[in-house]
């Protein structure tokens, strides 16, 4: 039963902030380390022979 | 959504079933490990093996027994205690047909195991003809393949029971994520199946005499994609549902997973053809089409990402976080059960990467077959994946044999990811470095007759075995700490936490429950990006190959 | 089912970035004509030795192609033939290699030269040696107990 309460309770505080400023943020930087990855090789790729 | 066993355990009956499977996968593990240290140290330079034992022979104990063994053998443990979970106890039919598939899984690992051994099959996991092994080499890898599908059978059947008994509803999310897993690999390893039992199996008895190499290579790869999107979904599985759930928070969302691994469904098959962009005999039209269908299975990933995210960020915040990453400090950093397979996340971001350069058409060039790509998927299956298993276990496995996980074990567990991160910080990180500057994967200590760029290679090569080493400790960890939870930790009732959704008021549409829909689509983009080269390669034939036994 | 604008953005971001890599594959490999080696000729892997041009495997000058010379090898285990080459520096180059048993690799260290040469089939790369140096071949795809020892030499000379 309390374990009920407490989900319902943790429900309505994520209604009331439910920000997701950070995992904006976050998704971005991870898409900046993929693209810088594929960017690094690539200009191995084309430096070589 | 309504799920009337959410509270109820794993019956004793179903855990007995999962816990076979579970020590089959750790002796795997032990087994395999052992063989990985043995193999940085070789190439290390600094050590030779005893008794006349092959450097590929332990290779090829290392590939099949991790990379078949455990994966398979864990997947199927875990898919069948969540459904039973998520889904109701199995019946007996279903449960027997788990055991018929336990049992012809076991025996073929056997077989294959005994052939290794007798240095009959020193062929690798991915054993490329014309080099050619013992017929009992196939037979046993073909029984595992076959016992899987007979054990996905079992999940197949409780998914049809589940959806005839709550007609119109969507099914229990870890059920439904199974049973996706289940079908894409039935899907996928008829390609392998093909090859095996078509072609090398009559090749090795010696009813025929050649093989076509490039029938059965892309054979081999229409299955190995989809074999390492396998390996990711369950643990993609226990991101998605159960971390949610251990760090007290919601899935994000319902549909958008279940939409994710219809993507991977979709996706991962038709694709094979990015790890044969070097080969001949392959129009690089077709190549760079699969090129394209592979950029797309990246898109369920950008799409987990974000997921995974957002659920922390969203318990973060409802703990009273505030600032741009402040809910980072409120996850529970003192939990195996998350800790563990968090720093799996964390290396998917690096894996990902890499995996999307060794995709990228003629830049595959620069990475081909080089030790990088090993260092890719040991950050892939062997820290995202096997790290998200061993988190997964220290829960599962109490819950199936009614024992707790301890406070000392859950801190040993943590102790035993942060070795595993050290460890493969060194060895992966030295395998993609040594792999740019063109050392090969899958070879021996040589000095190339006094090559000098060959010496600029060994460092990194003492690197790799020093990572080696500490991911052996890691491994002695892990073997300790199962062997505590099956056997000795305390009784007790230890939860398998299961997420619920923030949105649970909006129902996931029924259209993700449509396997018409889904596998016909699946069918249609097989067809799309593999009939016509595979005609190519059946019509444009070469002479066939006789077999090689150069071991 | 509805996505956070957020989440939108991000899979705008997304399969934007790969839609560009794919653009930048895409022109590299059909308008400059950087493909992966993908030749579709094949050959008897029973009479690699006495059919042209791997009877006589070497660097070998030839006039009006689009390349200055040809490059033949022939791969078996566990050695290349020629074992070793000096290659004029500047010269476009094509390698054409093969194999007379099973599949090996054929990858020259530091360079993008990299394939599969599998028996049956010719495998074939163009390119230009723009830099001095030697350059190990490896065999890169497992061939046998003595794959480690499979390799060869290219020195690109002045």
């Amino acid at each position: 039963m309390a374990k009920t309460e407490l989900s319902r309770k943790t429900k309505t505080e994520i209604k009331a902030s439910s920000s997701l400023k950070g995992t904006l943020a976050s998704v971005f930087l991870l898409g900046f380390f993929l693209i810088i990855t594929w960017v690094g090789v690539y200009l191995l790729f084309i430096s070589r022979f | 959504m309504f799920n009337p066993s959410a509270k109820l355990k794993v019956d004793p009956r179903d855990a007995k079933l999962a816990m076979a499977h579970f020590f089959v996968a750790f002796t795997a593990l032990a087994i395999g490990g052992l063989a990985g240290l043995l193999q940085t140290l070789v190439r290390s330079g600094k050590f030779e093996l005893p008794a006349g034992i092959g450097y590929y022979q332990i290779l090829t104990v290392h590939g099949v027994v991790l990379g078949l063994v455990l994966t398979t053998f864990f997947i199927m443990g875990f898919q069948l205690a969540a459904t039973s979970k998520t889904s109701g106890t199995f019946t007996n039919k279903q449960r027997i047909t788990g055991w018929i598939g336990f049992w012809l899984m076991t025996a073929g690992t056997v077989l294959a195991a005994v052939m290794i051994l007798l240095n009959e099959a020193t062929v690798l996991y991915t054993f490329y003809a014309p080099l050619q092994a013992h017929a009992l080499y196939y037979i046993g890898l073909t029984l595992v393949i076959v016992g899987s599908w007979i054990d996905g059978a079992a999940i197949i059947m409780k998914y049809a029971e589940w959806r005839r008994k709550n007609p119109g509803q969507p099914s229990p999310l870890l059920t439904f994520m199974s049973l996706v897993n289940t079908m894409m690999w039935i899907v996928a390893t008829i390609g392998v199946a093909s090859t095996v039992l078509f072609q090398l199996l009559p090749w090795s008895l010696g009813f025929v005499e050649t093989v076509n190499i490039g029938v059965s290579r892309t054979l081999f790869w229409y299955f190995g994609h989809p074999l390492v999107y396998f390996w990711l979904l369950p643990a993609y599985m226990a991101w998605y549902v159960v971390i949610p759930k251990v760090i007290g928070g919601k899935i994000f969302s319902d549909s958008l997973a279940r939409l994710s691994f219809i993507l991977f469904l979709l996706f991962s098959i038709p694709v094979g053809f990015h790890h044969q962009l070097m080969e001949p005999g392959i129009d690089p039209a077709w190549k760079f089409l699969q090129v394209i269908l592979t950029f797309l299975v990246v898109i369920p990933s950008l799409m987990t990402a974000f997921s995974l995210f957002a659920t922390f960020e969203n318990f973060g915040r409802s703990k009273g976080a505030t600032g741009l990453f402040g809910w980072v400090k409120k996850l529970p950093w003192g939990d195996a059960r998350f800790v563990v397979p968090f720093i799996g996340m964390v290396a998917f971001i690096p894996a990902g990467a890499g995996g999307i350069v060794n995709a990228s058409h003629q830049m595959n060039q620069v990475v081909h077959n080089t030790i990088w790509v090993t260092g890719h998927f040991h950050l892939t299956v062997a820290t995202s994946v096997v790290l998200t298993f061993f988190g997964v276990s220290y829960w599962l496995i109490p819950h199936l044999t009614g024992r707790t996980l301890t406070k000392a074990m859950n801190k040993l567990g943590i102790i035993q990811a942060v070795i595993w991160s050290i460890g493969m910080t060194f060895m992966s990180g030295a395998m993609h470095a040594v792999g740019l500057l063109g050392a090969p994967r899958r070879s021996s200590y040589s000095e190339y007759g006094g090559a000098p760029q060959a010496a600029e290679w060994i460092p990194y090569q003492v690197a790799q075995a020093i990572g080696g080493s500490i991911l052996f400790i890691g491994i002695i960890l892990m073997i300790y700490i199962f062997i505590n939870l099956a056997f000795f930790a305390p009784k007790g009732e230890q939860e398998f936490p299961v997420g619920e959704a923030a949105d649970e008021a909006e129902k996931a549409p029924m259209v993700f429950e449509n396997w018409k829909l889904w596998l016909g689509i699946t069918v249609v983009l097989i067809l799309f990006a593999y009939t016509i080269p595979f005609i190519d390669l059946i019509q444009n034939a070469p002479p066939g190959a006789k077999g090689y036994k150069l071991w | 089912m509805h996505m956070h604008k957020f989440e939108k953005a991000w899979l705008i971001f997304g399969i934007g970035s790969l839609l560009v890599f794919l653009t930048v594959l895409g022109v590299s490999a059909f308008y400059l004509g950087n493909q992966p080696p993908s030749c579709l000729a094949t050959i008897d892997p029973e009479k690699v030795d006495t059919t042209v041009p791997f009877n006589e495997p070497g660097l070998k000058k030839v006039e009006g192609k689009d390349w200055d010379y040809e490059l033949v090898y022939v791969a078996s285990a566990f050695s290349y033939s020629p074992a070793e080459v000096e290659v004029p520096y500047g010269a476009k180059v094509k390698i054409i290699a093969t194999t007379k048993d099973v599949v090996h690799g054929f990858e020259v260290a530091g360079s993008n030269i990299n394939m599969m040469l599998e028996p049956g089939y010719i495998s074939e790369h163009v390119t230009t040696f723009d830099k001095t140096g030697e350059y190990l071949i490896v065999c890169n795809e497992y061939c046998g107990v003595g794959h480690h020892m499979m390799s060869s030499k290219i020195k690109v000379v002045e």
